[in-house]
């Protein structure tokens, strides 16, 4: 990814204005926003005409957060993710037919087929996984911050949650080692009001998860996150904080899930269809749509054109997946263990 | 390589050396854990390296390295060691001591579901060269030991419920030569190895300990003492529990071999196979609860593999199915002792009391 202008970037850190990405990024952010979407759609299609996927869960609704974020990073930065990952993958940057073929089971799969939609990893993009132990790849994002810091490299890691991982020790750790440590990582918290079917409010000691930076002695602010801009801006922010050696942040994103946990849960037990209709009215990838059109900073023409390509890559991703080799049973046994390598010396 | 001198070292001083050695190596690796250091952040008062660790084995790091490598935690080890499962995948090689084996049930996730299976579930493409140091052990029968009498949430062993996990290798070192070995190819792994090390080894482990850099092999086991009649299968201490008893059965005209396990997992089936072969008889020591145990798996490895060559019943020696007691009289009955090993040994024979 490009760098921001310095406009943008400067605007952002003085919190006046209106900053933008450059134009540059704005198309990326609509490409990965719709790609993710139509990967999402897709799946879900998918998963209704009785393909075997395995367990999903959609990240439909949220596509904001994961580009908004990623869009302030810089490739050599880490990220880790959630059982809820597939968006943050692509947003930064693991490719969509690699990531069908592993839903798939297949051997062409990011994973080999051993790791399926909750393991989803591409460390040559900086994405170190896919983490359905709530909270745990938060932890392993501090862990990459401590190794950024270490080795003296001005890489930074972003950490996804949930809201309902808010409440896991695992989160609390990892944010009093990065503040103590000050260590370069931005914790991104997607508050969709949902950890299955237990509800934030019922769930969480404060209003505002962002209230909670306040015990870790670091920055916190809630954002719209189904304004990818918003996101960004303040990613932006957190972003070159840690990369000045001065520590963690945490990103309250408030954002909407627009399907159940995983593939089969009916959202009607525990939330109203009324609900779930006025979070749809804020949908994120209509908003930025607009955004662009309304500031004249992207055409309807470009944006259409990144739309009916998304629906192309999404086409042979799913051919790529369905004509790729199934694993051997002898793979079962294979990288157990971690190969060793002659290190040349004592 | 130049021959360098070989001296007498603690268990803890060889492990300390071979983090140290290992350290000058490689400007990647790292110490982190409670207190590795301790009093963190006041050197400016004059104090640094209070502490050094429970075994002593960190002490004096951070005067040579500084404490951007050797870095006291906080106590969190869910956090500290999720930070090594994060730093081992992103090009540091942390070694992360977790105080007492006991306190596993609050970073088990990261050992269990994180650290084991990273390299598995994601295909092969990431390594996780991390080595979690963890101390373990009851006093057992010597009550002049200072520190025991922990009580059950500080004595346990555990090891079963790591050499359960596939992906995780599980080395015990039971000598201040395999213990620096051991600790050199432990790091030197690309994957996550877990190293158990006695608290109450004693003078019994300490021993000559070459200057310069080895290392054992991790999957190895090795017979310590050639013997005809019998194979006794010691881990960690235990392993001197079995030599002990050996020497007192060749008294009485019992030649006993004694093999080292020093590698729980993955398990050195032909090293035992092989004594078993010859010697025709097995009894397992081991200092963990019997159930689900490294010594009932060694069993049944040698009943499924080496029933042929078995001319009795294999014979385990084990901690009873209880809780570590808190009583040095119960504790001294808790672990395995030289007397049971000869007791087993006499029911192989069908001699004795």
């Amino acid at each position: 990814m490009q760098s921001e202008s310095k406009r943008s970037l400067a605007n952002g850190a003085a919190g006046v204005a209106q900053p933008l990405p450059c134009r540059e990024k704005l198309f990326w952010m609509y490409e990965r926003l719709t790609l993710i979407r139509e990967f999402e759609e897709r799946l879900k299609w998918l998963v209704e005409t009785g393909v075997p996927v395995g367990a999903v869960h959609y990240y439909t609704g949220q596509e904001a957060c994961a580009v908004g974020v990623c869009a302030a990073l810089e490739p050599s930065d880490w990220i880790a993710s959630t059982h809820r990952g597939h968006g943050h993958c692509i947003a930064k940057g693991v490719e969509v037919h690699r990531m069908m073929a592993e839903l798939y089971g297949k051997r062409t799969g990011s994973n080999r087929a051993k790791g399926g939609s909750m393991h989803i990893t591409d460390v040559r993009v900086g994405m170190l996984g896919v983490n359905p132990i709530v909270g745990m790849g938060v932890t392993h994002a501090v862990g990459a911050a401590l190794s950024a810091k270490v080795r003296k490299t001005s890489q930074v890691a972003a950490a996804f949650f949930g809201e309902g991982g808010a409440s896991i020790g695992a989160v609390h750790e990892g944010m009093n080692l990065a503040a103590i440590w000050k260590l370069p990582v931005i914790f991104v918290c997607e508050n969709n009001g949902y950890a299955q079917a237990t509800p934030v409010e019922y769930a969480v000691s404060v209003p505002r998860i962002a209230d909670r930076a306040a015990a870790y002695s670091m920055p916190g602010v809630t954002v719209d996150g189904q304004d990818a801009v918003a996101v960004w801006e303040a990613a932006a922010v957190a972003r070159e904080r840690a990369r000045r050696g001065d520590g963690p942040s945490l990103i309250e994103c408030l954002t909407y899930r627009y399907y159940g946990h995983h593939q089969g849960d009916d959202t009607l037990r525990y939330r109203t269809r009324k609900e779930e209709d006025a979070a749809r009215e804020r949908d994120c990838i209509r908003r930025f749509r607009k955004q662009m059109l309304d500031q004249q900073l992207l055409t309807a023409a470009e944006l259409d054109a990144i739309e009916s390509a998304n629906r192309k890559r999404i086409d042979e991703a799913v051919a790529f997946a369905e004509s790729s080799p199934l694993p051997q049973p002898g793979d079962l046994f294979t990288d157990v263990y971690v190969p060793s390598r002659d290190r040349g010396r004592q | 390589m130049t021959t360098t001198a070989v001296r007498e070292l603690s268990f803890g001083q060889a492990i300390n050396e071979a983090i140290r050695q290992e350290m000058r190596r490689d400007p990647n690796i790292i110490v982190m854990g409670e207190d590795v250091a301790g009093a963190a952040g006041r050197a400016h008062l004059g104090f640094v390296d209070a502490w050094g660790g429970p075994l002593r084995a960190t002490r004096g790091l951070i005067t040579e390295f500084g404490p951007e490598r050797i870095l006291d935690t906080p106590i969190a080890e869910m956090g500290f060691l999720g930070a090594g499962v994060g730093a081992a995948m992103s090009g540091l090689r942390p070694i992360v001591e977790i105080m007492f084996v006991d306190l596993i049930g609050c970073c088990y996730d990261q050992i269990m579901n994180q650290a084991a299976k990273m390299h598995y579930m994601m295909g092969g493409q990431v390594d996780l060269p991390l080595v979690i140091r963890t101390a373990y052990g009851t006093r057992g029968g010597d009550n002049r030991t200072y520190g025991g009498g922990a009580g059950a949430q500080h004595s346990q062993t555990l090891y079963a419920v790591l050499a359960h996990i596939p992906g995780l290798k599980v080395v015990v070192p039971s000598t201040a030569y395999n213990a620096k070995g051991l600790t050199i190819s432990a790091i030197r792994d690309n994957g996550p190895v877990i190293m158990l090390e006695h608290k109450f080894l004693g003078l019994k482990a300490k021993g000559p300990v070459p200057e310069e850099a080895y290392t054992v092999p991790i999957g190895r086991a090795e017979i310590v003492r050639r013997g005809r009649d019998v194979t006794l299968c010691g881990i960690g201490r235990m392993t001197h529990i079995c030599s002990e008893a050996a020497e007192s059965l060749s008294g009485e005209g019992i030649d006993a071999e004694v093999v080292d396990v020093l590698t729980l997992s993955p398990l050195d089936e032909d090293t035992i196979l092989e004594s078993v072969s010859r010697t025709r008889r097995l009894v397992v020591v081991d200092e963990d609860t019997p159930v689900c145990s490294v010594a009932r798996d060694i069993a049944a490895r040698v009943a499924e593999k080496g029933f042929d060559n078995l001319d009795a019943p294999i014979k385990t020696v084990t901690a009873p199915d209880t809780p570590v007691p808190f009583s040095a009289v119960l504790e001294a009955h808790y672990t395995p002792g030289p007397a049971q090993v000869i007791s087993a040994v006499h029911e192989l024979f069908g001699t004795g009391a």
